[in-house]
């Protein structure tokens, strides 16, 4: 009963989130560009410091995580493959989407949520304003181009901390490290990490969204709905995560 | 239908959940005349002014609005007929993250390709109409709760509506605003020629504005008709609200005892 609820409730929205954001523009309704480039700039440029410092941190961890197996073996310099590779492939998107999850998932959670109790999502449907179009649509666009903008930056933040921890700490010499990194790292698994970044990206709007359409009460409610909205799409995130690696393990 | 008649409601049941809000109602309103709804406090008017506005849907019966039964159409019909109505709700809802004036220009700026010159125009006419000139770059945060309700009004009136709907518009008004509130609905009508519809309390805007009365109790229709035959009326119950009497005490000391200790 409640399951087929959400079921209904969530298929409800993606299904018109998709009619305003692919549909409606073709018949003369377009989505609203004022308002998704405030909302990149929200949730993708105002992101810009947090992702650079954890992707920093990330990639030295990565390195000398690395290279406590490598040196053993005396084949240190595979420190840059295995942060380059890593941090493409794996953890520049996934961090970029967790860091995204907790900063915009949650604001659009609250903010919608917070429409919803002050009666201001009723007032935009009664002057004719769909609030899909008005409020989520524009969400999703800025998300499905931040997200993997702002992985475009873990990734080369990341390989960056992995680089200043080997030619420093680890004594590789810089210019072969950098050598061995584009030597490893593949277009394709960059491109693998962005499409990922972008599904995140619909993950997380949506996510955000349904939890404040849901709201019914006050504030109190809003709260609540905004930790569940952190939560959902976090655990949203992993799954995405583990269906499209399985697929990109089989089929690039 | 009738040619002077704006709205008809027919049969009109609404639920929130299990519990019945509305129980079979039916009556109609005038065009071009201001219509007051009465009824206790829970009664279920703000339920119905969403109902007529298409925010709701009925568990049964008909809205009848310009011979078109709103109850059945789709999103993009009612959203046609949405431009035509505007809607006072009871705590305003203004956007809070936009000013006043963009709040007013909101409705104009999706449903019209004015330029922006002509918008701000209109926007200051709203305003100055609910006397809000020189609050335009505040934001609702910034306004106290008459304010809200004032400026509520003049988004309501942005796009020359036919018909209009305010909930409880006068209510944490002082006297004064307030007989200004009413003045402006008289000219509304007078003028503009747009049948109103008002939700209210307050006993002396009932006789000053309408011309026609619903009196709703426990989700019934006590009583639809012109205001004469209001204050003519005397069925207790409407008495008593005309007078502004409480309900009968109908339990005795001992009655009260028990429910005071939830027996
Ligand atoms: N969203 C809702 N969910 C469930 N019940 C609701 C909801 N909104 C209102 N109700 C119930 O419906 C009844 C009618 O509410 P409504 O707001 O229409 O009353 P009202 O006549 O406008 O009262 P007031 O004069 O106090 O504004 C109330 O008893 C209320 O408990
Ligand atoms: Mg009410």
């Amino acid at each position: 009963m409640l399951l087929s609820k959400t079921v209904h409730d969530v298929a409800r929205l993606i299904n018109e989130t998709f009619h305003w954001s692919c549909i409606a523009p073709l018949k003369g309704k377009p989505v609203r560009i004022k308002a998704t480039v405030t909302e990149m700039v929200r949730t993708g440029y105002n992101s810009i410091p947090i992702v650079s410092v954890i992707s920093f941190f990330v990639g030295i961890i990565l390195a000398l995580q690395a290279a406590y197996q490598l040196k053993r073996f005396g084949a240190l310099i595979y420190v840059a493959n295995l942060v380059g590779v890593s941090i493409t492939r794996e953890l520049g998107p996934i961090l970029t989407a967790i860091i995204v999850s907790g900063r915009s998932g949650s604001a659009f959670a609250a903010e919608i949520g917070s429409m919803k109790a002050a009666e201001e999502i009723d007032a935009l449907t009664s002057m004719g304003i769909n609030p899909i179009r008005f409020l989520v649509v524009p969400k999703l666009f800025a998300l499905m181009i931040m997200l993997p903008a702002l992985t475009v930056v873990s990734d080369f933040i990341g390989i960056f901390g992995g680089f200043a921890l080997s030619v420093t700490l680890l004594e590789l010499h810089p210019q072969s490290y950098i050598q061995q990194t584009l030597d490893a790292l593949l277009v394709k698994d960059i491109m693998t990490g962005l499409i990922k970044a972008w599904a995140f990206g619909i993950g997380i709007t949506i996510v955000g969204a349904y939890q404040g359409f849901q709201v019914r009460g006050g504030a109190e409610e809003v709260g609540q709905r905004t930790t569940a909205s952190v939560v959902a799409s976090i655990f949203l995130v992993i799954v995405f995560d583990l269906f499209f690696t399985t697929l990109f393990y089989y089929f690039t | 239908m009738k040619a002077d008649t704006a709205i008809e409601v027919r049969n009109l049941v609404t639920h929130y959940g299990d519990r019945a809000i509305l129980k079979d109602i039916s009556f109609s309103i005038p065009k071009g005349k201001t219509t007051v709804i009465l009824g206790g406090s829970g009664c279920g008017k703000s339920t119905l002014l969403k109902h007529l506005i298409g925010l709701l849907k009925p568990t049964s019966g008909n809205i009848f609005i310009n011979d078109r039964d709103i109850a059945l159409m789709d999103e993009t019909a009612l959203n046609d007929m949405r431009k035509k109505i505007g809607i006072l709700f009871q705590g305003a809802a203004l956007l809070n993250s936009l000013t006043i004036a963009e709040n007013v220009a909101l409705p104009i700026r999706e449903h019209t390709k004015l330029e922006k010159s002509t918008v701000d125009i209109m926007v200051r006419m709203k305003l100055d109409l609910v006397n809000l000139s020189g609050f335009e770059h505040f934001y609702p945060a910034q306004l106290s709760g008459g304010m809200k309700k004032r400026a509520g009004i003049a988004r309501a009136m942005a796009l020359d509506p036919e018909i209009l709907y305010f909930d409880e518009p006068s209510a944490g008004l002082d006297p004064v605003t307030a007989a200004g509130l009413d003045e402006l609905i008289i000219k509304l009508r007078d003028v503009f020629r747009m049948t109103i519809v008002v939700v209210t309390h307050e006993l002396p805007s009932v006789f000053m504005i309408a011309d026609h009365v619903i009196m709703l109790d426990a989700g019934n229709v006590l009583f639809s008709g012109p205001l004469a035959e209001l204050t003519a009326s005397d069925h207790p119950k409407i008495r008593r609200f005309l007078e502004r009497k409480a309900e009968e005490e109908s339990e005795n000391p001992e009655d009260y005892l028990k429910i005071i200790a939830g027996e």
